[in-house]
Protein backbone atom coordinates (compact mmCIF):
# COMPACT_ATOMS: atom_id res chain seq x y z
CA UNK A 1 0.00 0.00 0.00
CA UNK A 2 1.35 3.26 -0.97
CA UNK A 3 1.82 5.70 1.29
CA UNK A 4 1.10 9.46 1.04
CA UNK A 5 2.17 12.48 2.56
CA UNK A 6 -0.97 14.57 2.45
CA UNK A 7 -0.41 18.07 3.28
CA UNK A 8 -2.92 20.21 5.60
CA UNK A 9 -5.85 22.33 4.42
CA UNK A 10 -4.37 25.51 5.38
CA UNK A 11 -1.08 25.28 5.47
CA UNK A 12 1.44 28.04 4.76
CA UNK A 13 1.77 29.09 1.23
CA UNK A 14 5.77 29.67 1.60
CA UNK A 15 5.98 25.73 2.14
CA UNK A 16 4.41 24.97 -1.08
CA UNK A 17 6.88 27.45 -3.42
CA UNK A 18 10.14 26.28 -2.00
CA UNK A 19 12.27 28.00 0.78
CA UNK A 20 13.92 30.10 -1.51
CA UNK A 21 10.92 31.68 -2.54
CA UNK A 22 9.59 32.28 0.87
CA UNK A 23 12.09 35.24 1.02
CA UNK A 24 11.22 36.63 -1.65
CA UNK A 25 7.28 37.53 0.07
CA UNK A 26 6.89 40.88 1.46
CA UNK A 27 5.50 39.43 4.82
CA UNK A 28 4.65 42.57 7.10
CA UNK A 29 5.09 46.32 6.98
CA UNK A 30 8.01 48.16 8.67
CA UNK A 31 7.69 51.99 8.22
CA UNK A 32 3.68 53.27 7.87
CA UNK A 33 1.50 56.01 6.92
CA UNK A 34 -1.93 55.88 8.20
CA UNK A 35 -5.11 57.32 7.21
CA UNK A 36 -5.98 58.90 3.50
CA UNK A 37 -8.91 60.61 3.26
CA UNK A 38 -10.79 62.54 0.03
CA UNK A 39 -13.96 63.66 -0.68
CA UNK A 40 -15.59 65.50 -4.04
CA UNK A 41 -16.06 69.18 -4.63
CA UNK A 42 -17.68 71.88 -6.67
CA UNK A 43 -14.52 72.39 -8.56
CA UNK A 44 -12.32 68.63 -7.96
CA UNK A 45 -11.16 66.74 -5.48
CA UNK A 46 -9.80 67.19 -1.95
CA UNK A 47 -7.75 64.77 -0.42
CA UNK A 48 -6.21 64.90 3.17
CA UNK A 49 -3.53 62.77 4.97
CA UNK A 50 -1.32 63.51 8.05
CA UNK A 51 2.62 63.88 7.86
CA UNK A 52 3.28 60.55 9.70
CA UNK A 53 4.76 57.72 9.44
CA UNK A 54 5.50 54.99 12.33
CA UNK A 55 7.66 52.31 13.07
CA UNK A 56 5.73 49.88 14.80
CA UNK A 57 4.69 51.71 17.81
CA UNK A 58 7.24 54.25 17.32
CA UNK A 59 6.07 57.93 15.47
CA UNK A 60 8.97 57.92 13.84
CA UNK A 61 9.38 60.31 11.00
CA UNK A 62 7.00 63.17 11.24
CA UNK A 63 7.44 64.94 7.69
CA UNK A 64 6.39 62.33 5.38
CA UNK A 65 4.62 63.72 2.05
CA UNK A 66 1.95 61.28 1.71
CA UNK A 67 0.62 62.61 -1.00
CA UNK A 68 2.10 63.39 -4.31
CA UNK A 69 0.75 64.81 -8.04
CA UNK A 70 1.06 62.70 -11.10
CA UNK A 71 1.52 64.11 -14.21
CA UNK A 72 -1.06 67.33 -15.11
CA UNK A 73 -4.38 65.52 -13.77
CA UNK A 74 -4.01 63.31 -11.30
CA UNK A 75 -2.95 63.13 -7.52
CA UNK A 76 -2.05 59.94 -5.24
CA UNK A 77 -2.17 59.69 -1.63
CA UNK A 78 -1.26 56.49 0.06
CA UNK A 79 -1.56 54.59 3.00
CA UNK A 80 0.90 51.85 4.18
CA UNK A 81 4.34 50.97 3.77
CA UNK A 82 6.42 53.82 2.80
CA UNK A 83 9.23 52.40 0.66
CA UNK A 84 6.71 50.53 -1.32
CA UNK A 85 4.57 53.72 -1.86
CA UNK A 86 7.96 55.20 -3.09
CA UNK A 87 8.40 52.52 -5.47
CA UNK A 88 5.64 53.09 -7.02
CA UNK A 89 5.96 56.35 -7.38
CA UNK A 90 9.01 55.40 -9.49
CA UNK A 91 6.77 52.99 -11.35
CA UNK A 92 4.19 55.95 -12.44
CA UNK A 93 6.96 58.39 -13.34
CA UNK A 94 8.13 56.01 -15.75
CA UNK A 95 4.49 56.07 -16.83
CA UNK A 96 3.99 59.45 -17.06
CA UNK A 97 7.81 59.73 -18.73
CA UNK A 98 6.62 57.11 -21.40
CA UNK A 99 3.33 59.17 -21.89
CA UNK A 100 5.14 61.98 -22.54
CA UNK A 101 7.29 60.49 -24.98
CA UNK A 102 4.80 60.18 -27.49
CA UNK A 103 4.07 63.83 -27.97
CA UNK A 104 0.91 63.62 -29.00
CA UNK A 105 -0.98 66.42 -27.31
CA UNK A 106 -2.62 63.63 -24.76
CA UNK A 107 -2.23 63.40 -21.25
CA UNK A 108 -2.48 59.93 -18.82
CA UNK A 109 -5.75 60.86 -16.78
CA UNK A 110 -6.84 60.34 -13.59
CA UNK A 111 -9.19 57.38 -14.92
CA UNK A 112 -6.20 55.53 -16.81
CA UNK A 113 -3.74 56.25 -13.54
CA UNK A 114 -6.05 54.06 -11.41
CA UNK A 115 -6.68 51.50 -13.85
CA UNK A 116 -2.53 51.06 -14.36
CA UNK A 117 -2.30 51.07 -10.25
CA UNK A 118 -5.17 48.54 -9.96
CA UNK A 119 -3.16 46.08 -12.72
CA UNK A 120 -0.41 46.40 -10.41
CA UNK A 121 -1.27 45.95 -7.45
CA UNK A 122 -3.83 42.67 -8.49
CA UNK A 123 -0.86 41.59 -10.10
CA UNK A 124 1.65 41.74 -7.28
CA UNK A 125 -0.94 40.60 -4.85
CA UNK A 126 -1.25 37.14 -7.51
CA UNK A 127 2.18 36.15 -7.38
CA UNK A 128 1.92 36.58 -3.33
CA UNK A 129 4.39 39.62 -2.81
CA UNK A 130 1.97 42.88 -2.89
CA UNK A 131 2.54 46.39 -2.47
CA UNK A 132 1.51 46.65 0.75
CA UNK A 133 -0.22 49.75 0.23
CA UNK A 134 -3.60 51.36 0.28
CA UNK A 135 -4.07 54.17 -2.62
CA UNK A 136 -6.18 57.00 -3.12
CA UNK A 137 -6.35 58.38 -6.67
CA UNK A 138 -8.35 61.68 -7.36
CA UNK A 139 -7.86 63.68 -10.30
CA UNK A 140 -10.53 66.20 -12.33
CA UNK A 141 -9.72 66.01 -16.75
CA UNK A 142 -12.00 67.84 -18.78
CA UNK A 143 -14.39 69.00 -16.43
CA UNK A 144 -14.74 65.27 -14.93
CA UNK A 145 -14.19 64.85 -11.65
CA UNK A 146 -12.70 61.50 -10.95
CA UNK A 147 -11.81 59.74 -7.32
CA UNK A 148 -10.81 56.08 -6.59
CA UNK A 149 -9.22 53.60 -4.20
CA UNK A 150 -6.84 50.77 -4.88
CA UNK A 151 -6.03 48.62 -1.58
CA UNK A 152 -3.09 46.10 -1.29
CA UNK A 153 -5.19 42.72 -2.79
CA UNK A 154 -6.12 44.93 -5.93
CA UNK A 155 -9.73 46.01 -4.79
CA UNK A 156 -10.93 49.16 -6.56
CA UNK A 157 -13.75 51.29 -6.59
CA UNK A 158 -14.55 54.72 -7.20
CA UNK A 159 -17.04 57.02 -4.58
CA UNK A 160 -18.13 60.41 -4.03
CA UNK A 161 -15.83 60.00 -1.28
CA UNK A 162 -13.36 57.25 0.08
CA UNK A 163 -10.55 56.70 3.04
CA UNK A 164 -7.86 54.42 3.65
CA UNK A 165 -7.43 52.70 7.13
CA UNK A 166 -8.74 53.87 9.50
CA UNK A 167 -10.41 56.26 8.08
CA UNK A 168 -12.97 53.59 6.60
CA UNK A 169 -14.21 53.21 10.06
CA UNK A 170 -14.22 57.04 11.81
CA UNK A 171 -14.12 59.61 8.58
CA UNK A 172 -16.48 57.41 5.85
CA UNK A 173 -19.85 57.85 8.30
CA UNK A 174 -19.09 61.57 9.00
CA UNK A 175 -18.81 61.91 5.14
CA UNK A 176 -21.86 59.55 4.61
CA UNK A 177 -23.89 62.06 7.01
CA UNK A 178 -22.43 65.36 5.72
CA UNK A 179 -20.76 65.04 1.73
CA UNK A 180 -23.46 66.39 -0.35
CA UNK A 181 -23.06 67.32 -4.51
CA UNK A 182 -21.24 71.01 -4.87
CA UNK A 183 -19.54 71.36 -1.62
CA UNK A 184 -17.74 74.88 -1.91
CA UNK A 185 -14.07 74.84 -1.35
CA UNK A 186 -14.27 76.04 2.32
CA UNK A 187 -16.95 73.22 3.01
CA UNK A 188 -15.33 70.76 1.91
CA UNK A 189 -12.08 71.56 4.01
CA UNK A 190 -14.05 71.72 7.03
CA UNK A 191 -15.44 68.47 6.41
CA UNK A 192 -11.80 67.02 5.99
CA UNK A 193 -11.16 69.00 8.92
CA UNK A 194 -13.89 66.87 11.43
CA UNK A 195 -12.84 63.84 9.68
CA UNK A 196 -8.98 64.24 10.36
CA UNK A 197 -9.51 65.60 14.17
CA UNK A 198 -11.55 62.54 14.84
CA UNK A 199 -8.62 60.66 13.56
CA UNK A 200 -6.32 62.35 15.85
CA UNK A 201 -8.13 61.67 18.95
CA UNK A 202 -8.96 57.77 17.99
CA UNK A 203 -5.99 56.46 15.58
CA UNK A 204 -2.67 55.79 17.80
CA UNK A 205 -0.51 56.17 14.78
CA UNK A 206 -2.25 59.72 13.71
CA UNK A 207 0.05 62.58 13.78
CA UNK A 208 -0.81 66.15 14.61
CA UNK A 209 1.00 67.37 11.47
CA UNK A 210 -1.21 67.17 8.53
CA UNK A 211 -1.47 68.74 4.48
CA UNK A 212 -4.74 69.59 2.80
CA UNK A 213 -4.63 69.26 -1.24
CA UNK A 214 -6.76 70.18 -4.03
CA UNK A 215 -7.10 69.24 -7.70
CA UNK A 216 -8.84 70.85 -10.24
CA UNK A 217 -8.80 72.01 -13.84
CA UNK A 218 -5.95 74.12 -13.27
CA UNK A 219 -3.83 71.66 -11.54
CA UNK A 220 -2.41 70.18 -8.50
CA UNK A 221 -1.98 72.73 -5.02
CA UNK A 222 -0.55 70.91 -1.95
CA UNK A 223 -0.98 72.39 1.55
CA UNK A 224 1.80 73.70 3.54
CA UNK A 225 1.90 71.41 6.81
CA UNK A 226 -0.21 72.59 9.57
CA UNK A 227 -1.76 70.99 13.09
CA UNK A 228 -5.08 71.17 14.49
CA UNK A 229 -6.51 72.15 17.58
CA UNK A 230 -7.90 70.01 19.89
CA UNK A 231 -10.23 70.04 22.88
CA UNK A 232 -10.02 68.47 26.38
CA UNK A 233 -11.65 70.66 27.97
CA UNK A 234 -14.83 68.34 28.94
CA UNK A 235 -15.26 68.38 32.84
CA UNK A 236 -15.65 64.98 32.78
CA UNK A 237 -12.17 64.53 31.67
CA UNK A 238 -11.00 66.33 35.03
CA UNK A 239 -11.60 63.85 37.39
CA UNK A 240 -13.38 60.97 35.25
CA UNK A 241 -12.72 58.29 38.70
CA UNK A 242 -14.56 60.85 41.17
CA UNK A 243 -17.30 58.87 42.42
CA UNK A 244 -16.08 55.47 41.38
CA UNK A 245 -15.72 52.68 43.66
CA UNK A 246 -12.31 51.29 41.43
CA UNK A 247 -9.88 52.36 39.28
CA UNK A 248 -11.60 52.89 35.83
CA UNK B 1 -10.32 47.47 13.88
CA UNK B 2 -9.13 44.29 16.21
CA UNK B 3 -11.95 44.45 18.84
CA UNK B 4 -11.04 41.53 20.58
CA UNK B 5 -7.46 42.71 21.17
CA UNK B 6 -6.78 43.27 24.92
CA UNK B 7 -7.46 46.89 26.42
CA UNK B 8 -4.00 47.89 26.80
CA UNK B 9 -2.36 50.84 28.32
CA UNK B 10 0.18 51.56 26.35
CA UNK B 11 1.63 54.42 28.62
CA UNK B 12 4.03 56.28 29.64
CA UNK B 13 4.12 56.23 33.72
CA UNK B 14 6.41 58.07 36.12
CA UNK B 15 7.15 58.70 39.52
CA UNK B 16 9.68 61.39 40.92
CA UNK B 17 10.80 62.36 44.09
CA UNK B 18 11.59 65.72 45.86
CA UNK B 19 12.74 67.22 49.15
CA UNK B 20 9.32 66.71 50.68
CA UNK B 21 6.99 64.47 49.03
CA UNK B 22 6.89 62.41 45.40
CA UNK B 23 4.99 63.41 42.20
CA UNK B 24 3.42 60.95 40.12
CA UNK B 25 2.44 61.45 36.32
CA UNK B 26 1.21 59.58 33.26
CA UNK B 27 -0.65 59.82 29.71
CA UNK B 28 -4.13 59.08 29.44
CA UNK B 29 -4.08 56.79 26.82
CA UNK B 30 -6.13 53.55 26.66
CA UNK B 31 -5.74 51.36 23.56
CA UNK B 32 -7.45 48.53 21.98
CA UNK B 33 -5.25 47.23 19.35
CA UNK B 34 -4.83 50.37 17.77
CA UNK B 35 -7.87 52.17 18.55
CA UNK B 36 -8.19 54.87 21.30
CA UNK B 37 -10.56 53.41 23.47
CA UNK B 38 -10.23 56.31 26.07
CA UNK B 39 -8.32 59.15 25.37
CA UNK B 40 -8.86 60.43 28.97
CA UNK B 41 -8.21 57.67 31.29
CA UNK B 42 -6.96 58.23 34.34
CA UNK B 43 -3.90 55.77 35.18
CA UNK B 44 -2.75 56.98 38.32
CA UNK B 45 -4.96 55.72 41.22
CA UNK B 46 -5.71 55.87 44.67
CA UNK B 47 -4.31 53.13 46.98
CA UNK B 48 -4.82 55.35 50.34
CA UNK B 49 -4.91 58.08 51.33
CA UNK B 50 -1.16 59.39 51.13
CA UNK B 51 -0.41 56.35 48.63
CA UNK B 52 -1.62 56.33 44.95
CA UNK B 53 -0.19 53.52 42.34
CA UNK B 54 0.42 54.11 38.24
CA UNK B 55 -0.81 51.78 36.44
CA UNK B 56 0.58 50.16 32.68
CA UNK B 57 0.09 47.51 30.51
CA UNK B 58 -3.12 45.58 30.46
CA UNK B 59 -5.89 47.52 31.98
CA UNK B 60 -8.26 44.69 32.79
CA UNK B 61 -4.83 42.99 34.79
CA UNK B 62 -3.67 46.45 36.72
CA UNK B 63 -7.44 47.91 37.88
CA UNK B 64 -8.07 44.52 39.64
CA UNK B 65 -4.27 44.12 41.10
CA UNK B 66 -5.21 48.08 42.54
CA UNK B 67 -8.49 46.88 43.89
CA UNK B 68 -7.23 44.20 45.66
CA UNK B 69 -4.37 46.11 47.03
CA UNK B 70 -7.07 48.88 48.31
CA UNK B 71 -8.65 46.22 49.75
CA UNK B 72 -6.46 44.56 51.81
CA UNK B 73 -4.68 48.36 52.58
CA UNK B 74 -8.40 49.39 53.79
CA UNK B 75 -8.30 46.44 56.40
CA UNK B 76 -4.71 46.87 57.59
CA UNK B 77 -5.64 50.90 57.91
CA UNK B 78 -8.68 50.01 60.51
CA UNK B 79 -6.07 47.51 62.21
CA UNK B 80 -3.05 49.03 62.97
CA UNK B 81 -4.87 52.67 63.81
CA UNK B 82 -2.97 54.64 61.18
CA UNK B 83 -1.97 55.83 58.15
CA UNK B 84 -0.32 52.42 55.82
CA UNK B 85 3.58 53.63 54.82
CA UNK B 86 4.40 53.42 51.40
CA UNK B 87 6.46 50.64 51.85
CA UNK B 88 3.93 47.97 52.69
CA UNK B 89 1.25 49.25 50.34
CA UNK B 90 4.27 48.65 47.81
CA UNK B 91 4.65 45.28 49.34
CA UNK B 92 1.18 44.07 48.73
CA UNK B 93 1.33 44.96 45.27
CA UNK B 94 4.37 43.18 44.76
CA UNK B 95 3.00 40.05 46.27
CA UNK B 96 0.01 40.16 44.16
CA UNK B 97 1.88 40.79 40.91
CA UNK B 98 4.72 37.88 42.12
CA UNK B 99 2.61 35.50 43.35
CA UNK B 100 0.66 35.76 39.95
CA UNK B 101 3.07 36.65 37.86
CA UNK B 102 2.34 34.07 35.19
CA UNK B 103 -1.14 35.27 34.48
CA UNK B 104 -0.43 38.94 34.60
CA UNK B 105 1.07 41.40 32.44
CA UNK B 106 1.20 44.76 34.17
CA UNK B 107 4.22 46.83 35.28
CA UNK B 108 3.26 49.66 38.65
CA UNK B 109 5.12 52.68 40.22
CA UNK B 110 3.74 52.94 43.88
CA UNK B 111 4.58 56.37 45.37
CA UNK B 112 3.38 58.46 48.55
CA UNK B 113 4.07 60.06 51.69
CA UNK B 114 3.99 58.84 54.80
CA UNK B 115 5.84 60.17 58.03
CA UNK B 116 8.49 57.64 58.82
CA UNK B 117 9.98 57.74 55.89
CA UNK B 118 8.65 60.84 53.80
CA UNK B 119 8.34 60.58 50.15
CA UNK B 120 8.88 57.02 48.32
CA UNK B 121 8.31 55.36 44.99
CA UNK B 122 8.77 51.92 44.68
CA UNK B 123 9.20 50.12 40.83
CA UNK B 124 7.34 47.07 40.66
CA UNK B 125 8.05 46.20 37.26
CA UNK B 126 6.57 42.74 35.16
CA UNK B 127 7.48 39.18 37.56
CA UNK B 128 6.98 41.43 40.67
CA UNK B 129 10.41 42.36 41.22
CA UNK B 130 9.98 45.28 43.69
CA UNK B 131 13.23 48.56 43.88
CA UNK B 132 12.77 51.48 45.41
CA UNK B 133 14.31 54.21 43.71
CA UNK B 134 14.54 58.25 43.58
CA UNK B 135 12.61 58.33 40.36
CA UNK B 136 11.06 55.49 38.13
CA UNK B 137 9.83 54.94 34.36
CA UNK B 138 7.14 53.01 32.96
CA UNK B 139 5.53 51.76 30.41
CA UNK B 140 5.83 51.54 26.38
CA UNK B 141 6.83 55.29 26.05
CA UNK B 142 9.49 55.15 28.96
CA UNK B 143 11.53 53.73 26.56
CA UNK B 144 11.99 57.43 25.30
CA UNK B 145 13.01 58.64 28.47
CA UNK B 146 15.39 56.80 29.45
CA UNK B 147 18.51 59.37 28.27
CA UNK B 148 16.10 62.23 29.19
CA UNK B 149 16.55 61.13 32.93
CA UNK B 150 19.95 60.11 32.81
CA UNK B 151 20.50 63.97 31.76
CA UNK B 152 17.43 66.03 33.53
CA UNK B 153 17.37 64.19 37.16
CA UNK B 154 19.04 66.02 39.50
CA UNK B 155 18.32 65.35 44.08
CA UNK B 156 17.00 67.11 45.88
CA UNK B 157 14.51 68.81 43.51
CA UNK B 158 11.67 71.96 44.78
CA UNK B 159 8.09 70.28 44.04
CA UNK B 160 7.67 72.78 41.27
CA UNK B 161 10.83 71.89 39.58
CA UNK B 162 10.04 68.10 39.79
CA UNK B 163 6.29 68.15 38.37
CA UNK B 164 7.68 70.34 35.62
CA UNK B 165 10.43 67.67 34.67
CA UNK B 166 7.69 64.78 35.04
CA UNK B 167 5.58 67.31 32.57
CA UNK B 168 8.33 67.65 29.84
CA UNK B 169 9.03 64.29 30.51
CA UNK B 170 5.33 62.57 29.47
CA UNK B 171 5.15 65.27 27.02
CA UNK B 172 8.13 63.92 25.07
CA UNK B 173 7.30 59.98 25.45
CA UNK B 174 3.42 60.96 23.76
CA UNK B 175 5.36 62.61 20.99
CA UNK B 176 6.96 59.57 19.92
CA UNK B 177 5.05 56.85 21.38
CA UNK B 178 2.13 55.44 19.45
CA UNK B 179 0.72 53.84 22.53
CA UNK B 180 1.11 57.37 24.15
CA UNK B 181 -1.40 60.23 24.36
CA UNK B 182 -3.93 62.65 25.48
CA UNK B 183 -3.79 64.89 28.32
CA UNK B 184 -0.29 64.71 31.25
CA UNK B 185 -2.29 63.81 34.34
CA UNK B 186 -0.09 64.63 37.72
CA UNK B 187 -0.34 63.69 41.58
CA UNK B 188 1.39 65.67 44.11
CA UNK B 189 2.18 63.84 48.11
CA UNK B 190 3.70 65.62 50.41
CA UNK B 191 2.55 66.04 54.10
CA UNK B 192 0.40 68.67 53.16
CA UNK B 193 -2.02 66.04 51.52
CA UNK B 194 -2.49 65.30 47.94
CA UNK B 195 -3.41 67.85 44.90
CA UNK B 196 -4.39 66.74 41.14
CA UNK B 197 -3.48 68.33 37.94
CA UNK B 198 -4.20 68.23 34.44
CA UNK B 199 -2.89 68.92 31.29
CA UNK B 200 -4.78 69.29 28.16
CA UNK B 201 -3.04 68.11 24.93
CA UNK B 202 -2.65 71.32 23.34
CA UNK B 203 -1.45 72.86 26.52
CA UNK B 204 1.85 71.28 26.34
CA UNK B 205 4.84 72.32 25.01
CA UNK B 206 5.79 71.97 20.82
CA UNK B 207 9.07 69.58 20.27
CA UNK B 208 10.21 68.75 16.92
CA UNK B 209 8.90 68.44 14.18
CA UNK B 210 5.44 69.56 15.82
CA UNK B 211 3.72 72.70 15.05
CA UNK B 212 1.71 74.83 16.34
CA UNK B 213 -2.14 74.07 15.81
CA UNK B 214 -5.02 75.78 14.45
CA UNK B 215 -8.50 75.66 14.35
CA UNK B 216 -8.36 75.42 10.15
CA UNK B 217 -6.21 75.92 7.41
CA UNK B 218 -8.93 78.28 5.94
CA UNK B 219 -7.43 80.23 8.91
CA UNK B 220 -4.29 80.65 7.96
CA UNK B 221 -4.94 80.50 4.35
CA UNK B 222 -6.88 83.92 4.52
CA UNK B 223 -4.54 85.13 7.48
CA UNK B 224 -1.93 85.09 4.81
CA UNK B 225 -2.66 85.91 1.81
CA UNK B 226 -2.27 84.08 -1.73
CA UNK B 227 0.91 82.31 -1.04
CA UNK B 228 2.79 80.08 -3.72
CA UNK B 229 2.06 76.51 -2.59
CA UNK B 230 4.38 73.56 -2.84
CA UNK B 231 2.86 71.55 -5.82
Amino acid sequence: MATTMVKEVGSEPAQLLGPESASERTLYPYVTGTSVVALKYKDGILMAADMGASYGSTLRYKSVERMKSIGKHSLLGASGEISDFQEILHYLDELILYDNMWDDGNSLGPKEVHSYLTRVMYNRRNKFNPLWNSLVLGGVKNGQKYLGMVSMIGVNFEDNHVATGFGNHLARPILRDEWHENLSFEDGVKLLEKCMRVLLYRDRSAVNKLQIAKITEEGVTISQPYALKTFWGFSAFQNPTVGAEGSW
Amino acid sequence: MDLKAPHSMGTTIIGVTYNGGVVLGADSRTSTGMYIANRASDKITQLTDNVYICRSGSAANSQIVSDHVRYFLHQHTIQLGQPATVKVAANLVRLISYNNKNMLETGLIVGGWDKYEGGKIYAIPLGGTIIKQPFAIGGSGSGYLYGFFDQAWKEKMTKDEAEQLVVKAVSLAMARDGASGGVVRTVIINSDGVIGNFYPGDGLPLWHEELESHNSLLDILNASGPEPMNI
